[in-house]
């Protein structure tokens, strides 16, 4: 059922999703979307303006943002601000879309293996992990003044954690989770005293399936655009078939429903955040 | 040697797999084919004015066609000739038909794949219906081979190019949302391309795992 349907105080609702790649909408162009489970029409005029709306009759005209690279929306009260990324407009840094690909996986699935770290060595063998380096050290989680979910003080040894390394090293790692559907990574770059800044941005198409759009702030000037997207298209090409294959496809809430082995503490931590903002949109409500 | 190459294809997938079991070296040439749709760029079209990939560049001497490229590389670097048996006239007919097959298969099975992974613009669940035709037909085939004690496509004691060809679209059809279940001589045989030496994984697609 379209969340916009449904008696709700969902989160979802108000907030901001990425419908698009804003650098593949070319002038002129027309294209259909899915969003909550609802139909919606880009276009694009001929000064380059999108606009976005209910591809209902008659068709009902939406807000739109263009930031990070992609087009965002909003089936609700666009009362919920879209959380900033400030790297973006630090010099020395390049920010690209990586790519997009569709999956079939619920949004807080695919953000949840985003957030664990235990799968790198059997999942990325010999490029964000290997075996025997599977321990996951003791890390921290907390929630900040903007209610934004971090775990904080990570570390793993990575063969090849970017398209700008030359040998193995151990990657300090922050997560941040500033929106239901949408979690970045803060990683250790092998050239620069910074971080790259590495993001997930889901698009819930419906409750049990995603476009995802891949954003990186990178630490990178040598590497071509094929490069580093090849790099993270092989990382996700990886955990794409082990996300499809996690059922329920929605994720469950409630602490006693799943125990999976790689429930660790910000995967808990992940769930009862959005337990206690009531979200109720791809996920089994606790 | 230079391919030209994207990580994430299945076409590209089938050459690289080859090029492993031949132990042929090469060096990959990264084709932002998505998002960057650099294979129907200008400069990729001097490489190849049909736009698109793979391409092979052995020492000069430039190939298009994946299926190309792999009667191209069998016959310039397999000396036992067994997986492009031109010394045997019916098995290379096989060879050729199965090859044709991985065609439909490309613009079935792949079809649905790039619908669902990229977002292509296909009737899916024709292409779909289309697949499952064509799974069937190879199941089939591989059902009564196996019941011969043959292990490959075309029957012999070594597989052949029809192998490659028609392996990477079977291997990564459930993203396109086919389920391989209903096909269980298909999916034996995934298990036994998977053992040949030199096999070579890509993303979505594992390596052989003793049941
Ligand atoms: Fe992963």
């Amino acid at each position: 059922m379209p969340i916009a349907t449904r008696e709700t105080t969902d989160p979802v609702l108000d907030g901001w999703h990425p419908i698009a790649a804003s650098g593949e909408l070319s002038m002129g162009e027309q294209r259909r979307t899915r969003l909550l489970g609802e139909a919606l029409d880009i276009e694009i005029d001929l000064l380059g303006n999108a606009s976005v709306a209910r591809a209902t009759a008659p068709a009902e005209p939406l807000p739109t943002h263009d930031r990070y690279g992609y087009l965002w929306t909003c089936l609700g009260e666009p009362s919920i601000p879209l959380f900033e990324i400030p790297e973006v407009d630090e010099p020395g840094r390049r920010v690209l879309h990586a790519g997009t690909i569709g999956v079939h996986v619920s949004a807080p699935r695919a953000v949840e293996n985003f957030l664990d770290m235990a799968h790198f060595p059997y999942v990325h063998t010999d490029i964000l992990g290997v075996e025997p380096f599977t321990e996951v050290a003791e890390y921290d989680v907390h929630i900040d003044s903007i209610n934004e979910l971090w775990a904080t003080d990570c570390v793993f040894w990575q063969p090849i954690a970017a398209t700008t390394s030359t040998e193995g090293q151990m990657t300090d790692y922050e997560y941040r989770v500033p929106h239901p559907y949408c979690v970045i990574l803060y990683k250790t770059s092998p050239i620069d005293d910074r971080k790259d800044v590495i993001a997930l941005f889901c698009q819930p198409v419906d409750e049990e399936r995603i476009e995802a759009h891949m954003f990186l702030c990178l630490l990178d000037a040598s590497n071509s655009t094929a490069m580093i997207r090849d790099f993270q298209l092989t990382i996700f090409g990886q955990d794409k078939p082990i996300l499809e294959n996690q059922y329920p496809k929605r994720l469950p809430l409630d602490p006693r429903a799943e125990t999976p082995i790689r429930a660790d503490k910000v995967a808990i931590s992940y769930r009862r955040w959005l337990s206690d903002q009531g979200v109720t949109y791809a996920v089994i409500p606790a | 040697m230079k391919l030209y190459d994207f990580v994430l294809s299945a076409n590209c997938y089938k050459v690289r797999l080859l090029l492993g079991f031949l132990g042929v070296s090469y060096d990959s040439e990264v084709i932002d084919f998505h998002p960057g749709k650099e294979h129907k760029g200008e400069a990729f079209r001097l490489i190849n004015p049909l736009g698109h990939i793979p391409v092979l560049d052995d020492d000069g001497y430039v190939l298009r066609d994946a299926h190309a490229i792999l009667v191209y590389l069998a016959s310039r670097y397999d000396p036992g000739r067994s997986w492009y048996p031109v010394t045997d006239p019916e098995r290379l007919g096989s060879v050729a038909q199965w090859m044709a097959f991985a065609d439909a298969t490309a613009s079935t099975a792949s079809a649905t794949r790039l619908h669902v992974n990229l977002g292509y613009d296909f009737d899916v669940d024709e292409r779909r219906a289309a697949a499952h035709e064509l799974f069937r037909v190879a199941d089939e085939h591989l059902w009564f081979g196996e019941r011969t004690g043959n292990d490959w496509f075309v029957p012999g004691p070594l597989p052949t190019l029809a192998d490659v060809a028609v392996f990477p679209d079977v291997v990564l059809a459930e993203e396109g949302g086919i389920d391989l279940m209903d096909y269980p001589s298909l999916v034996r045989w995934t298990g036994r391309v998977k053992q040949i030496p030199g096999f070579s994984v890509m993303p979505g697609v594992f390596p052989f795992e003793r049941a």
